[in-house]
C-alpha cells in the first residue's frame, strides 16, 4: 500500500532589492512601485518553504532525503541569493523585476531539475511575515 | 499608582552593508564575510520601543499608543522604511550600519520626542528571527 505525503523543509535568506520597470518613466515606476521603487534599494528577510510531494520509499520510508534537499537548496538558491542585491547580483533577474512572484518561479525553476521528477514540488516565499506566494498553485 | 510598561511594535525593511571605510576590501571581507557584500543585502527589521510610567487617572494611559505609534513613524520608519540605511538616512552617516549603532541612533531620534510625563525604558530592534538587539539607555 503505497501513501502520498509531503514533506517540508524551510530555510532563509536576506536579500536587497527594488521593484523597477526599465521601460516606464521614472514618475510612472514611482506610481506603480511606491517606496518599493526608492533607488537605494531595502530589503528582506526571506523565508523559504519547499514541500515535496511522493510516495513513501518502501526501502528507505523516506519520500526524499531532507538532508540532500537541503544540500540542493543551499547549493542552487542560497549560495545565489542570500546577502545579495537582486537586481544587480542575480543574473536571473537582469531583465526580470524580482517582485516576490517571480523569485517564487525562478526557485522553482532552480530546483525543479534536481528533484526526481516523480516527486511534485512547490514553493512558498514569504517577503515579511505578512507578505507571501506560492508556485505552482495547487 | 502603579509603574509599568508599555510597548508599541513597529517594522520596517531596508538594505544595508556592514563596511569600515577605514580598512581594505580583503580586511572587510574578513570581518563581515557575506555582509560587506559592496552591492547590498536587506532584512525586514523590526522595532518594540518600550515605554515606563503610571497610568493617568484621567484616561487609563501611560501613553495613547496612537500618538506613541505616530512619534516612532514621524521620527524613525519614514525615515528607515524601505531604505538603504548606509546612503539614505542622516542619522547613520559615517557610522557603520550594524544594529548595535542602529539601536542607539534610534534612541537618540526617540528620545527628547517622549510626551511629558512619559519615560522613554527601552528599545529592542530584530533583524532576523534569530538576531535581535536591545537598549536601556546606559
Amino acid at each position: 500500500m503505497s501513501h502520498k505525503v509531503s514533506v517540508f523543509r524551510a530555510e532563509h535568506f536576506n536579500a536587497a532589492h527594488r521593484l523597477n520597470n526599465p521601460s516606464w518613466s521614472e514618475q510612472e515606476n514611482q506610481r506603480v512601485f511606491g517606496k518599493c521603487n526608492l533607488p537605494n534599494y531595502h530589503g528582506h528577510n526571506y523565508e523559504l518553504i519547499v514541500k515535496v510531494t511522493g510516495e513513501i520509499d518502501v526501502e528507505t520510508g523516506y519520500v526524499m532525503d531532507m538532508k540532500l534537499l537541503s544540500d540542493i537548496i543551499s547549493d542552487k538558491i542560497l549560495n545565489k541569493l542570500d546577502h545579495k542585491n537582486l537586481n544587480q547580483d542575480v543574473p536571473e533577474f537582469k531583465n526580470l523585476n524580482p517582485t516576490a512572484e517571480n523569485i517564487v518561479v525562478v526557485i522553482y525553476e532552480l530546483l525543479r531539475s534536481s528533484i526526481s521528477e516523480h516527486l511534485d514540488l512547490q514553493i512558498r516565499l514569504y517577503e515579511t511575515p505578512r507578505n507571501f506566494v506560492e508556485f505552482p498553485v495547487s | 499608582m502603579p509603574t509599568l510598561y508599555l510597548t508599541r511594535r513597529e517594522h520596517f525593511n531596508a538594505a544595508h552593508k556592514l563596511y569600515n571605510p577605514n580598512w581594505s576590501k580583503e580586511q572587510n571581507d574578513l570581518v563581515f564575510g557575506k555582509c560587506a557584500n559592496e552591492n547590498w543585502h536587506g532584512h525586514n527589521f523590526e522595532l518594540f520601543v518600550t515605554v515606563k510610567g503610571s497610568p493617568s487617572e484621567e484616561t487609563g494611559f501611560i501613553v495613547d499608543a496612537k500618538l506613541l505609534s505616530k512619534i516612532i513613524n514621524t521620527y524613525v520608519i519614514d525615515v528607515l522604511d524601505h531604505r538603504n540605511l548606509n546612503m539614505d538616512v542622516p542619522f547613520m552617516e559615517g557610522k557603520i550600519c550594524s544594529i548595535e549603532n542602529l539601536i542607539y541612533e534610534i534612541w537618540l531620534q526617540l528620545e527628547p520626542q517622549m510626551p511629558i510625563g512619559v519615560k522613554l525604558h527601552g528599545l529592542k530592534l530584530v533583524e532576523t528571527p534569530r538576531i535581535f538587539v536591545e537598549y536601556f539607555g546606559e
